[in-house]
């Protein structure tokens, strides 16, 4: 009872905090509506990483996708696409509230469905690899993807897009993106948790913890596969959506698609938080974003290096995560008796 | 696009300007495509740093030729150097990566390549840059053709280091007993090998073959910090397009990879020379996939 108490304390502490938090740091919005992006990245690559153990790489080509499907639905309701991106950001949409907000959540909502579709499309190629494969194959998907949209004249290729203009004030802009991602970690962490308590949530544990034995068993992995893509893909989509808006700016190297970047921090986030589990994900981003946030700028590009240590360090020392970790060592808080451990060992070994 | 094609039928001299270039290039994909197969093979890592070493062999050939030395007198410093460092590495992370699942060490070397790329950038800058060998260049067909004689130079190099590395692997002692871990690793340590050792020796030969790698691609063509990660996807491509321990097949699948870079980058533009890198990768591995989902429709 107390147990489901703090969870109730704690989720409306959260809640308050991220209503509260832009009226009381308002130089920081555009960072912490980057936390709450962060969190939904953990959280999507976990589904697919860590619930149901196929660890991809290329994640970032939904949040890429979704960007330019966004893109493109925006300044295509207005004006031809081609010839608006042939004039190289000549001269940007200027809309006003009610046009601007309704190309918006148009984009939004047809990013998640494109996302989907493409998820659907290229989830029934990739989940044939296995292993290794499937992790430099969805590598590969995203760096394709990469080239493709900068050799693409039509979307702007290498000089991208530039999105229409907020019509209100900066302050006011930052204020609705950071509402929009904010609603948006929350949905997602909601859906998250009822998946995972859903069959479908015990079906891709089976996955990773045996896909042959769970075919045996008669469940169909392919179709779960490629479902538990698909939520990611939805996620990932519109928050591409959002990201491209704030910036205002859509390019293929280093706003739509950083596999380098936003792409790898999705996995060290669910890493370093602890993988497979509800909570983890939320924690590792919230420590990794903070810590980047607050250190980057002094470590004179020396964050990068450091970012491949942390990498390294925690993949080969620490792979349980700070989640894995605080249940090893309190199991009693987490309601595992002791008799289990061997069982938890297992499954935070696998 | 066309153009080029019709270029190539009129002038067929291009063709042969294409395919020796390719295969110039081809041969030094080989170099650390082997590397890559002996790691994999052996200790079942897969290394993403692949091409991060090859650019680190680069750049030191490069920086060693700042200070006077002669790239190609480069190449042993380079070659000694890199194995210490692989070394040093297999001692630091891959020695706790082997036992462990494929994941944890493509993501650890992963981290490896984020830290050498970054390192690289921050030593030397983001500039392209190309170690000056002093050679000169013939020309064939009345200038249709270049041929800079160092290419020739760094594809008999490529041979010479290919052959001794098969020699070594044939012959000598450290070689059976790579050969005999990457049969059985168990049986190997049952008859007194101390495997632990053979795979730190594996791991330094494979750096050591890519610095050597790099120092020919510093040589005929440029690096950059951030290059390596087209070289580590051409190793994967070539690796799972030939199979595991079939060298034949490396070699011919490394040299068409070249080949094929040539042309797509002469027929469809330059820009388009990675994404033929990458497109092949998709197209390799889904070949792959569909020879996975009939083996098991024959288990079935």
């Amino acid at each position: 009872m107390t147990s489901s108490r703090n969870t109730w304390i704690l989720h409306v502490a959260i809640l308050t905090a991220g209503v509260l938090a832009p009226f009381l740091f308002p130089g920081y919005t555009t960072q912490i509506a980057l936390l709450w992006m962060m969190i939904l990245f953990a959280l999507t690559w976990d589904i697919v990483g860590g619930q149901m153990g196929y660890n991809s790489l290329g994640n970032i080509f939904f949040f890429g996708a979704g960007m330019y499907i966004s893109a493109t639905v925006q300044v295509g309701m207005f004006t031809d696409v081609g010839a608006y991106t042939s004039a190289r950001g000549g001269e940007q949409l200027v809309l006003g509230y009610g046009d601007y907000f309704i190309s918006m959540f148009a984009g939004m909502g047809l990013a998640a469905v494109g996302c989907v579709i493409l998820a659907i499309i290229i989830g029934l190629v990739v989940f044939g690899l296995r292993g290794p494969y499937f992790a430099i194959g969805t590598l590969g998907i995203a760096l394709s993807a990469r080239e493709l949209f900068s050799t693409w004249e039509w979307v702007g290729g290498g000089s991208g897009i530039a999105m229409p203009v907020y019509p209100g004030l900066p302050d006011e802009k930052s204020l609705v993106n950071y509402t929009i991602l904010f609603v948006l970690a929350i949905a997602t962490f909601i859906f998250v948790r009822w998946l995972y308590s859903t069959r479908f949530g015990l079906a891709i544990n089976a996955i990773r913890d045996d896909e042959e034995k769970a075919e045996a068993m008669g469940l169909h992995t392919m179709r779960h596969k490629v479902v538990a893509w698909s939520v990611s893909a939805f996620f990932l989509g519109m928050s591409g959506a959002v990201f491209g808006n704030m910036t205002g700016f859509v390019e293929p190297m280093e706003v739509a698609f950083p596999t380098i970047t936003f792409g790898i921090f999705m996995v060290v986030m669910s890493l370093l938080g602890g993988k497979g589990t509800l909570w983890g994900p939320v924690i590792g981003a919230t420590v990794f974003h903070v810590i980047k946030e607050v250190t980057w700028t002094y470590m004179l590009g020396w964050q990068w290096v450091a970012l491949g240590v942390l990498i390294v360090v925690n993949v080969v020392f620490f792979q349980q995560g700070i989640l894995g970790w605080v249940q090893e060592k309190w199991p009693e808080k987490f309601g595992i008796v002791v008799e289990d451990m061997s069982a938890e060992g297992e499954e935070e070994a696998a | 696009m066309l153009n080029n094609i019709d270029l190539l039928t009129i002038a067929p001299a291009l063709n042969v300007q294409l395919l020796l270039d390719g295969l110039f290039i081809g041969a030094i994909f080989v170099l650390a495509a082997y590397g890559l197969a002996l790691v994999w093979g052996v200790m079942n890592v897969k290394n993403l740093a692949q091409g991060e070493f090859v650019i680190m062999g680069g750049y030191f050939a490069w920086h060693l030729g700042t200070l006077g030395l002669h790239p190609i007198l480069a190449l042993p410093v380079v070659f000694a150097l890199m194995f210490g460092f692989g070394w040093v590495l297999y001692e630091a992370i891959i020695k706790y990566v082997v036992t462990r699942d494929l994941f944890t060490s493509l993501l650890a070397t992963f981290g490896i390549a984020l830290v050498v790329q970054q390192a690289l950038n921050l030593a030397y800058g983001p500039e392209v840059r190309t170690a000056d060998s002093g050679f000169g260049t013939w020309s064939l067909f009345d200038g249709l053709v270049t041929i800079a004689e160092i290419k020739f130079i760094s594809f008999g190099l490529c041979i010479l280091l290919a052959a001794g590395v098969v020699t070594f692997m044939k012959k000598s002692r450290m070689g059976q007993a790579i050969r005999a871990t990457s049969q059985d690793a168990r049986a190997a340590k049952v008859m007194g090998i101390d495997t632990e050792r053979v795979y730190a020796f594996t791991y330094a030969l494979n750096a050591a073959i890519c610095g050597a790698a790099g120092v020919l691609v510093s040589m005929i063509w440029v690096i950059q910090p951030f290059y390596g990660v087209p070289h580590s996807i051409r190793s994967f491509v070539i690796v799972t397009a030939a199979g595991l321990g079939n060298l034949p097949g490396v070699i011919v699948t490394g040299l068409g990879l070249g080949v094929a870079e040539q042309y797509s980058g002469f027929v469809l533009g330059s820009e388009y020379q990675q994404a033929t890198v990458v497109g092949l990768l998709v197209v390799v591995l889904v070949v792959r996939m569909l020879q996975y989902a009939r083996h098991r429709q024959v288990v079935q």
